[in-house]
């Protein structure tokens, strides 16, 4: 068992290297767009805005969330449903690969690209903008843990539940764009209208981007945000894994 | 004890009846052949056989195990290559035999199997670049990987070029002496005769006819065909009356007796006293093919 988990997590994390649109979403995208909000707003602390934080300050760990999110939405969807829409699963399945070998190389590609996109996230604010380091390093790192196993779970519910590679694709992006414009990895949440906070409060992404702010920009650990993920974690994985052991 | 038993099996998809009350017996060491047309529930039936699907009703043993409560004995005892199912685009072919060697457990010598399947030249080739035939001889090589004691082989040919036929039935009576058992699903009726040891020919999802090539051919075949140039004297009447044969039919220019027995000699010599001795005569023995065909027709004829 530990062997097939480990030649799986492997061959699938060469797989993920040699997808260019997941690579593009996690590795590269998140920078991009990083690199030119700060281009626009630099790293000056504007009291109006982004709670009165430095934006790359704000935007750096907002990043880190989004770079889970394009695994989670898009990434790890399209895989699924490939793989289901092809017979890769039902090869697997007859050759007895287990739902939790399954399970573990997934999230073990899913840590893994988040973890070489903030990296890259960091490094790049850090050089060109000085970002602060974070003031909570352990509450980062745990809420980073949780938020990955929180988007590998709504993962695995979007890869089982949409029917066709095109439409996780379709769908994916649509909630990725959807989920950074309203979810503070955008334009600031104070200029957002009250309609679009209550959308983006219906989103995973905000709950997770807030839970890593907090104790990056020394407000302590969010036991909100904490509890908020939890329970989409919960209620994703209760839907997503039963569907998944009937997947052929 | 048998490698496989199905007893009433019974299998449906909404309104469609896939397999519909079969039963088959594969005793250990057995090349046992599934033969019969398109969509008549031969995938569905290996799939149950092997756990892969859960049927509505009916009992399957593999080894004694049943692949819905013991799934992972079964899993040990059994290799699939599945009809239609594939691997991601860009996986290489070393990474299978790597993945799929690590999932069976046990030693597995990675280059000695490349070599063994023709693959060595592709092993760093992703599966998405491979030809037809080149997959499915590395499903097959898969398939034997965990060193199982039964082996499903579904259309494993389909898509292979003559000599690579070849090759594959080499290597499955080369499984079947370390004793391997297989069910091979075919429809190429001489990869059937050549390979299999038994064969069922299932038919709308019923096992209509079970035994040996040789004895389905016999049982089933309709005997010899001689076929010839008729004479434009030919007294067909006299032809029927003769003994073993059982049918006299003129396409053109062709005239067709079928029968056995002493047919042939008796039809040679009758041409010879009515002075069509310079006549040439085309004898066809009857093949599983002929067999298969009057199977199916009998089959089909009842609905
Ligand atoms: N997943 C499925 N959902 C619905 N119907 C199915 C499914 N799989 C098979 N069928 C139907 O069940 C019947 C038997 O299919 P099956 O694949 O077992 O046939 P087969 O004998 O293997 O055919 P072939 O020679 O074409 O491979 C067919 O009518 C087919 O359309
Ligand atoms: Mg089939």
């Amino acid at each position: 068992m530990m062997r097939a988990v480990r030649a799986l997590s492997w061959i699938e994390l060469k797989l993920f290297l040699r997808e260019p649109v997941t690579v593009v979403f996690t590795l590269a995208l998140p920078p991009l767009v990083l690199y030119v909000l700060a281009q626009v707003f630099g790293n000056t602390p504007n009291p109006a805005v982004y709670g009165g934080a430095g934006p790359v300050n704000y935007y750096v760990p907002a990043y880190i969330g989004l770079v889970a999110a394009s695994l989670g939405l898009i990434g790890l969807p399209v895989h699924l449903a490939a793989y289901r829409e092809r017979g890769v699963l039902r090869r697997f399945q007859a050759a007895h690969v287990s739902v939790p070998a399954l399970l573990a190389s997934q999230l073990f590609v899913l840590f893994a690209g988040v973890v070489a996109g903030s990296v890259i996230l960091v490094a790049l604010a850090r050089v060109s903008y000085a970002v602060a380091w974070p003031v909570s390093w352990l509450g980062v790192a745990f809420s980073l843990m949780l938020g990955i196993l929180t988007f590998a779970a709504t993962g695995f519910l979007l890869g089982v539940a949409l029917p066709t590679t095109r439409a996780a694709q379709g769908i994916g992006m649509l909630l990725w764009f959807l989920m950074m414009m309203v979810s503070g990895a955008g334009p600031p949440p104070e200029v957002l209208s009250a309609t679009l906070r209550a959308v983006a409060t219906a989103t995973p992404l905000k709950h997770v981007i807030i839970a890593l702010q907090d104790p990056w920009l020394g407000r302590g650990v969010n036991w909100t945000e904490t509890l908020i993920m939890t329970g989409v974690l919960l209620v994703a994985s209760a839907l997503a894994v039963p569907a998944l052991r009937r997947r052929t | 004890m048998d490698a496989l038993r199905v007893e009433g099996l019974y299998k449906r998809y909404g309104a469609t009846t896939a397999v519909n009350g079969v039963d088959l017996v594969v005793p250990e060491g057995e090349i046992f052949g599934i033969l019969g047309p398109n969509g008549s529930g031969k995938t569905t039936t290996v799939e149950c056989a092997y756990g892969l699907r859960a049927a509505d009703a009916g009992r399957i043993r593999v080894f004694g195990a049943d692949p819905q409560s013991d799934p992972d004995r079964v899993g040990r005892l059994v290799g699939t290559q599945l009809q239609d199912s594939a691997l991601p685009d860009r996986i290489t072919v070393g990474e299978a035999v790597h993945l799929f060697a690590a999932v069976a457990g046990g030693p597995v010598d990675e280059a000695r199997v490349l070599v063994k399947w023709g693959l060595t030249g592709k092993r760093r080739a992703k599966f998405g670049s491979l030809s037809g035939g080149q997959r499915q001889r590395l499903f097959v090589a898969l398939a034997l990987l965990g060193r199982p004691r039964l082996v499903f082989l579904d259309e494993m040919t389909t898509g292979l070029d003559p000599g690579a036929r070849r090759e594959v039935w080499r290597l499955v009576e080369e499984i079947r002496r370390e004793g391997t058992t297989v069910v091979l699903v075919t429809h190429f009726m001489d990869e059937a005769e050549r390979l299999c040891d038994r064969v069922a020919v299932i038919v709308n999802g019923r096992v209509r006819a079970v035994g040996t090539p040789a004895g389905l051919v016999g049982q089933y075949g309709g005997g010899l065909r001689v076929r010839f140039t008729a004479p434009l004297d030919l007294d067909r009447a006299k032809l029927a009356v003769l003994p073993g044969a059982t049918s006299v039919d003129r396409h053109g220019e062709v005239c067709e007796v079928r029968g056995h027995g002493a047919l042939v000699t008796a039809l040679g010599h009758q041409l010879t006293i009515d002075g069509h001795g310079d006549v040439e005569l085309h004898v066809h023995p009857a093949s599983l093919e002929d067999a298969y065909v009057a199977i199916v027709g009998a089959a089909t004829e009842v609905r």
